[in-house]
């Protein structure tokens, strides 16, 4: 049992240590304390998981009581069952694997005592977060995980833009977090709970499906959701926080962090499934945000931009998942997710790291012969990330696809347009695939990874190839999805789709005989190119919409209009005061005679009124 | 009834008249000696009018308080010096239109 507090104890000291020494711990130590914490906490969850899959027993862990107000009284209490059996693994499994690859990576840095400190806090954070027993402990977590991100984004903060790229993804992140608090209100008050299990049978006895409460709730709660994993509307911070280092952007903004929102919607289905119209708003914002994402991602040349417009993208096919009911297929792409885009992440973090950070993909090429390992690891990752046959992407994403066609009405809509969003992405991995690796070498390495690197890189491969044959132990959380049978035409055109997008990339990027050049030739391409390449404009949009009028008004603002109100008071009695001043001159003389004008004056009123 | 050898009113405009006398003095003069002595006009041209009106009506109220504003005069007159001799003291000069220090 104690062990259950030690899996997020280990991280939490070790962030703990780290600050204590003010950045004046050795590197070697600092490195060694900050990986092997997640390390100890990997293993503990090793433990953990061996013991839940010899008897599936669901454990819960009460630590103390948080604090008591009336009768609301939080605990810090953990609660252990398979969704966070398979969340606690990826978290410090890939967590782990990526602490190590950030020595490598960050060993020349003078800071990487403090990176550590923040990813060890990140991790400590998540931990929280997914094993919480109630949503506000939940939302701790959240938070937590919320600063860390601000802190890693903005972690090379001499340079003005990548603070201004963290602000962004904590303003923009802040905007789901209030509407999740508010859903967090309205539970408290309508249930008398957060404690998640017993809030679900409170709101299944107290609440009909498709009732407006269950409805407002959930839809708060999406907010939260949405703003914490990049969907439409609040996607925008995701692509600038890749300003932060690579290893960064592959545990926080690609493996966890992002699938905090896939996590909170599935640890609460029981409130979603009451409340059908939220479902259907779940697998559409998923499916829109899959679409956007996928397309933008074609035209951005930034390797870590494209990265993270795919990662939108794929966590859109989780929330699509979620949205059709099919909670299972939706965590086991999270988790196939978390395999290979690290891989994808930590492989191009590797070609950045041996290529004097270039992101710039038209300045890479012909690394194939020259980084073997990056190659070898982002071709296995590419594959997976475009569901490939056979690699973890193709069950979890083919699971998705199935479970959306076999829903009535508006199924084989979802399914389509997750179709098109399977070869945009397959289209785009390979894009990437072609143009880094293959052609004429634009940039010579000046290294090749260390073991650090390789390692992590190879395990991820290991992962992200056989990932999709792991057996969740996901049944008891659940409600069993119907049985469902499947066309097998449907089934094919799955498995061909990706095909064809690797055909068409080869064709346009490797092959020549579709050339881009010639497609963006007429006016109309080339302005649907960079109306791509900007993200649909949307940051664009949000600029005119909200930023430039937060700033015009903070600017009207700035001499506080309110307070002139008040301010004019205070002038007028200082101005009156300083007239009256005048009188009190220390002249006798002046004195008497006021006074004896004083008399006269009263004298006169008082003879006029006498009768 | 009336117990004057002259008529009331011509006793209350003589009042009268030293009592703007006083004041006038009082507004007028800058020194404090002379500020003071106006202040015991005006005090005295009171008391007058209130010996008047006692023998007017025959009744002792006019000199009782006829009393009372001789020693209240008096009480003034002692506290006044002492302050006047202070003043002097401090300012070297009498003058009230320079003896302050209020910059208003």
């Amino acid at each position: 049992m104690n062990t259950i507090a030690l899996i997020p104890l280990f991280p939490l000291l070790s962030a703990t240590l780290l600050i204590m020494s003010a950045g004046r711990m050795p590197r070697h130590i600092a490195a060694t304390i900050g990986a092997g914490s997640v390390g100890l906490s990997a293993i503990c969850v090793a433990l953990l998981a061996r013991d839940f899959l010899a008897d599936g027993q669901v454990l819960e862990l009460t630590l103390w009581t948080w604090m008591s107000v009336g009768d609301f009284a939080p605990r810090i209490a953990f609660y252990i069952d398979g969704l966070t059996i398979v969340m606690m693994s990826v978290i410090t499994g890939v967590g782990f694997l990526i602490h190590l690859y950030s020595i490598e990576f960050m060993w020349e840095d003078e800071s990487i005592c403090r990176y550590f400190t923040y990813m060890n806090l990140f991790v400590a954070a998540m931990l929280l977060l997914v094993m919480a027993d109630n949503l506000l402990l939940l939302y701790l977590g959240w938070e937590g995980v919320g600063v860390c991100s601000y802190l890693l984004v903005g972690f090379w903060y001499k340079d003005p833009a990548n603070g201004a790229a963290a602000r962004k993804a904590f303003i923009v992140t802040r905007i789901g977090d209030t509407a999740m608090a508010l859903g967090l209100f309205l539970l408290l008050t309508e249930l008398g709970t957060l404690d998640i299990q017993p809030m679900m049978i409170a709101a299944n006895s107290q609440w009909q499906t498709g009732d407006a409460l269950p409805v407002l709730a959930t839809a708060l709660l999406l907010g939260g959701a949405v703003g914490k994993s990049a969907q439409l509307p609040l996607h925008t911070w995701l692509p600038d926080a890749m300003a932060g280092p690579t290893p960064v952007s592959a545990l926080i903004h690609a493996a966890t962090m992002v699938t905090a929102g896939v996590y909170l919607i599935a640890r609460t289905y029981g409130l979603f499934l009451l409340a059908p119209p939220t479902m259907e708003a779940v697998a559409w914002i998923g499916l829109a945000t899959l679409l956007i994402a996928g397309f933008t991602a074609l035209a951005q040349n930034d390797i870590k931009r494209i990265l993270a417009y795919s990662t939108i993208s794929q966590i859109g096919y989780m929330f699509l998942a979620l949205g059709v009911g099919a909670f299972a297929s939706g965590i086991f792409h999270l988790m196939t997710h978390a395999f290979f885009k690290a891989l994808l992440f930590l492989a191009a973090g590797a070609v950045i790291h041996c290529l004097h950070h270039e992101h710039n993909i038209f300045r890479m090429g012909g690394l194939r012969t020259r980084l073997p390992i990056v190659f070898l690891s982002f071709f296995i990752g590419s594959a997976a990330l475009a569901a490939l046959p056979f690699t973890s992407g193709f069950y979890s994403k083919d699971a998705i696809l199935l479970s959306a066609w076999a829903l009535e009405d508006i199924g084989p809509w979802l399914w389509a347009g997750g179709l098109l969003g399977a070869l945009l992405t397959s289209i785009y991995s390979f894009r990437l695939v072609f143009i880094v690796f293959f052609g004429e070498a634009k940039t010579e390495p000046d290294r090749q990874p260390g073991w650090k690197m390789a390692g992590p890189l190879l395990l991820l491969c290991l992962l992200s190839l056989v990932g999709g044959w792991f057996a969740l132990p996901l049944a008891g959380v659940f409600p069993a999805a119907a049985e469902h049978t499947v066309n097998h035409a449907v089934e094919w055109i799955s498995i061909g789709t990706p095909l064809l997008g690797l055909l068409l990339a080869y064709l346009m990027f490797l092959g020549g005989q579709l050339s881009v050049d010639k497609m963006v030739a007429s006016s109309g391409a080339r302005a649907l190119r960079d109306f791509w390449f900007s993200g649909w404009r949307i940051d664009q949009l949000y600029d005119v919409l909200w930023v430039t009028p937060y700033k015009k008004i903070s600017y009207w603002m700035r001499n506080e209009p309110v307070d002139a109100i008040y301010n004019s008071i205070v002038a007028a009695n200082q101005w009156a005061h300083h007239r009256l001043l005048v009188l009190q001159n220390g002249e006798l003389r002046w004195y008497a005679t006021t006074m004896v004008v004083g008399l006269i004056l009263l004298l006169a009123v008082m003879l006029r009124n006498a009768p | 009834m009336d117990g004057l050898m002259v008529p009331m009113e011509h006793v209350l405009v003589i009042a009268g008249l030293l009592f703007i006398c006083g004041l006038f003095g009082l507004m007028l003069r800058r020194n404090i000696i002379f500020m003071l002595m106006s202040l015991e006009v005006m005090l005295n041209s009171a008391a007058l009018a209130f010996i008047a009106a006692g023998a007017h009506w025959g009744q002792a109220d006019g000199q009782i308080i006829f009393m009372l504003i001789l020693t209240v005069a008096a009480a003034e007159v002692a506290v006044g010096l002492g302050l006047v001799l202070q003043i002097q003291r401090r300012f070297k000069t009498l003058d009230m239109d320079q003896a302050h220090r209020l910059r208003g």
